[in-house]
């Protein structure tokens, strides 16, 4: 390992620590900085750093193991501990690489999306909201999160909010994420508390190793586990849930639903997974009938609802608002069946699909820049208006329906195998419907684009009109991600498969 | 809010709230005060930074309700506030980042000093300094924010 | 029945979480769903303090002059040693087996935290809500729905 041996020793040591330390810190600075430029270069900076900690932080635990880190000195199951672990990982460096990437294009998108005397606070939240995604991914204790879940989402609210300047619809879009949101957080704190009952302890892994010694638990913990699965349902919009996702999606500054699109909703799957299968465990048989019944299920009827809605929608981004409702359902179906594939899969998706969700929302902001556009109509011939940005949608797009070679490919076809092992064939029938459907919804923006003339304005047709570098650079790295994660996917299904072997103890 | 001084705009010829302005201007030097006892009681008893910095922010609130928005934002300015806040941030990050260059975890207030004790003792007095000092401006912040919205509610409504 | 009344808190607690959770679904006034919330999340606060108190158990605030965890013999009555100063010095406090029986602080501490939490949501909320009034002049959802109707429909604000 070269690349850590130039990286100092303290940074392993104390990066987790580092990674929610410094954005909370950064965080408050910015809110008073005067010029916006530089409260941007702050945020660019703090991102780089981040997104350098995060990679070194995962290429040492792949070669160390899991660390903990004790936060004030405090041992764990009193203090509150660290934990960096095959399972967060990955989210960690997909937070602070999505992060960063976003920051770029935000220089651009934000100069016309938010008013001057707004921007810093404007970065300040996003901040704030990455030191609360970090948080709560890096936290080993379950209160800790819930607090760091409230940080994220609570800034999350006000970035929304700021869509306002836009589009005055972000007003009740931030205010309906609010109050679902705080259900959301509310429902998991209540099970958390549920959990202390029981177990006494907040530091989830010492929950674990007392709910085994108990079996499972009495009803006590049953309640708990319910809590849970529908307060982090709420957040991470699984299928009747997602009420407060298009909306927040379609109106919010478009960096931000870049961001958020990438990785709130992730950053709480997460936190499923590592309720399910760490804290309780599938053995207990009301665990394995809530994945087996209710994620599987809903995942499914998410996986259709969702995927039809979002054919019938007019504006993109509520389209694609929709199609990440769908995408959430695949990642359930796999956490559902719970064979270390099946897990695997369904982690490797949460990756894939937040680059490639990433970049789709990148480049309709963009489009949004230049034309205003918004609506499925407005596509007409910007294959030749926009060749770049729509080439990166293009390809993004695709893998999003999962043609062969790009990232979508690599995760559905790993689900669908999955599925079939364990004999759900059903299932692998369910992916390629739903496939079907996606491309339905995406070929029909592509055929617009590419099949359509520019549209005439006063009587000129539109000429070419490319997006600014700083907005281009940020989505094509990420289209170019999905293909290359499409083409060599050995890294990140090395990563999801030690995931999922971590999580089910098979490994 | 109308000015104290000027009372001709009412027929009794006084200012109405004269009871409400003698008693909160006798409590909230007193509140204000409590609000430190809390602080720094908070080592050893009951309290800390977040009671006291709403302690110590219902003063100025109190301040605002009686005398005028306008009156209590010349006695504690919105300018100040922003600077507040970020500055308890700055206290409590800081203190970590202390911490953390003097060789232990993030918040290990233990290295503060040679004794384990005595460094936990500096370190929550710090921490409950920041603490104290970004509740009392945030919350002042909330209600500047709210205040300042509409136009202030007249005496005939009171 | 007797069992109602000794889980009188938790009664308490699903009431209010009820009666909260309702008033969000059900009214479409801006203003009571967040009253609503609020009610929702102060009966979880009621529901941790509940699961702190320890029958027969003091306040967990440490005396001078009184050694805790050790007998008359100064023998310790814990088995292991519990870590109360980070570091590595451990101390012996006290708890089931000792002389002193404590309720147990943590859910109060946690709750403070989930108290501001509480606040922070409750303050955007707000924001929001007059951010909505000042752009719709109302804060009735039927109202503002109506008024985005056209908007929903052509897919565009611009």
């Amino acid at each position: 390992m070269s690349f850590l041996e130039l990286i100092p020793d303290w940074l392993l040591i104390h990066g987790p620590a580092f990674l929610m330390a410094l954005p909370l810190i950064m965080a408050a600075i910015t809110a008073i900085l005067p010029n916006k430029r530089v409260a941007w270069a702050s945020t660019f900076i703090v991102t780089a750093i981040l997104t350098l900690t995060a990679f070194s932080i995962a290429l040492y635990n792949a070669e160390v193991g899991s660390t903990l880190y004790k936060m004030g000195g405090w041992a764990p199951p009193h203090g509150i501990s660290l934990v960096i672990d095959a399972l967060n990982a990955p989210v960690i460096v997909l937070i602070a690489v999505m992060a960063f990437i976003t920051v770029i294009y935000a220089m651009p998108a934000t100069i016309a999306e938010i008013k001057p005397n707004k921007r810093a606070p404007f970065y300040a939240a996003f901040l704030l909201s990455i030191a609360g995604l970090l948080g709560m991914v890096v936290s080993g204790d379950a209160f800790n999160v819930f607090v760091f879940l409230e940080v994220s989402s609570i800034s999350t609210y006000v970035l929304v909010a700021m869509g306002a300047a836009r589009d005055r619809r972000a007003l009740s879009a931030a205010y309906n994420y609010l109050i679902l949101g705080s259900i959301g957080a509310t429902f998991f704190v209540i099970g958390v508390g549920f959990l202390y009952m029981e177990t006494g302890t907040l530091n989830m892994a010492d929950m674990a190793r007392i709910l085994a010694d108990m079996d499972g638990g009495s009803r006590v913990s049953k309640i708990a586990f319910g809590f849970i699965v529908i307060g982090l349902g709420l957040k991470l919009a699984m299928f009747p849930l997602h009420a407060w996702l298009p909306g927040a999606y379609a109106y919010a500054p478009t960096p931000v639903t870049a961001f958020l699109a990438s990785t709130a909703t992730k950053a709480a799957l997460y936190l499923l997974l590592r309720f399910t299968f760490f804290v309780f465990d599938p053995s207990y048989t009301y665990v394995a009938d809530v994945l087996m019944f209710v994620l599987v299920g809903l995942g499914v009827i998410g996986m259709l609802f969702a995927s039809l809605q979002a054919i019938f929608q007019t504006d993109v981004r509520r389209m694609l608002a929709f199609s990440s409702v769908a995408q959430v359902g695949y990642m359930l179906l796999g956490v559902g069946i719970a064979t270390t594939a099946s897990v695997a899969a369904g982690y490797l998706h949460l990756l894939n699909h937040a680059v490639i969700k990433g970049g789709l929302f990148l480049a309709l902001g963009a489009m949004w820049y230049r034309f205003g556009i918004t609506r499925t109509q407005d596509f007409q011939g910007l294959g030749q208006t926009m060749p770049w940005t729509m080439g990166a949608f293009t390809i993004l797009g695709l893998s999003l329906v999962g043609v062969p070679f790009t990232a979508g490919f690599v995760s559905k076809i790993n689900l669908a195998e999955a599925a079939a092992d364990a004999g759900w064939w059903w299932a692998v029938g369910i992916i390629m419907l739903t496939s079907i459907l996606a491309l339905i919804y995406i070929g029909r923006v592509l055929l617009m684009a590419y099949f359509q003339s520019p549209p005439e304005v006063n009587g000129n047709v539109v000429d070419r009109n490319e997006a600014p570098l700083m907005m281009l650079f940020p989505m094509w790295v990420l289209a170019i991600a999905s293909v290359v994660i499409g083409v060599e996917a050995g890294v990140m299904v090395d990563a999801a498969t030690r995931a999922a072997e971590l999580l089910l103890g098979t490994g | 809010m109308s000015d104290p001084q000027n009372t001709s705009d009412n027929p009794l010829g006084r200012d109405p709230h004269v009871l409400l302005r003698v008693i909160s201007k006798f409590l909230i030097p007193l509140i204000a005060l409590f609000a430190f006892y809390v602080q720094f009681h908070g080592d050893y008893g009951p309290g800390g930074g977040f009671q006291a910095g709403v302690i110590l922010a219902a003063s100025v609130i109190l301040y605002a309700l009686v005398f005028g928005l306008a009156e209590a934002k010349r006695a504690f300015p919105p300018r100040l506030i922003r600077y507040g806040m970020t500055l308890g941030v700055l206290l409590y990050g800081g203190t970590g980042v202390v911490n953390f260059i003097l060789g232990g975890e993030f918040l290990n207030y233990s290295t503060l000093a040679s004794d384990a004790a005595t460094g936990q003792h500096y370190g929550i007095l710090a921490i409950e300094l920041g603490v104290l000092t970004t509740v009392t401006t945030v919350m002042i912040a909330i209600f500047y924010a709210f205040g300042s919205r509409q136009p202030e509610t007249s005496d005939e409504d009171w | 029945m007797p069992d109602i009344f000794s889980h009188f808190n938790y009664v308490v607690v699903i009431v209010l979480m009820m009666t909260g959770l309702y008033t969000v679904f059900a009214s479409r006034n801006l203003i009571k769903k967040l009253a609503g919330l609020s009610v929702f999340q102060t009966s979880v606060f009621l529901l941790y303090i509940t699961i702190g108190k320890v029958t027969g158990g003091q306040p967990p605030i440490l005396i001078k002059d009184k050694s805790y965890g050790v007998d008359d013999e100064g023998q310790a009555l814990l088995d292991g040693v519990v870590q109360v100063a980070a570091g590595k010095d451990s101390y012996i406090i006290g708890g089931p087996g000792t002389d002193i029986l404590y309720s147990n602080p943590l859910p109060h501490v946690l709750i403070l935290t989930a108290i501001v939490v509480g606040v922070a949501t409750l303050s955007i909320g707000l924001a929001l809500t007059v951010r909505i009034r000042e752009v719709y002049e109302t804060i009735e959802e039927d109202e503002i729905e109506a008024a985005d109707f056209v908007y929903n429909l052509e897919g565009t604000a611009d």
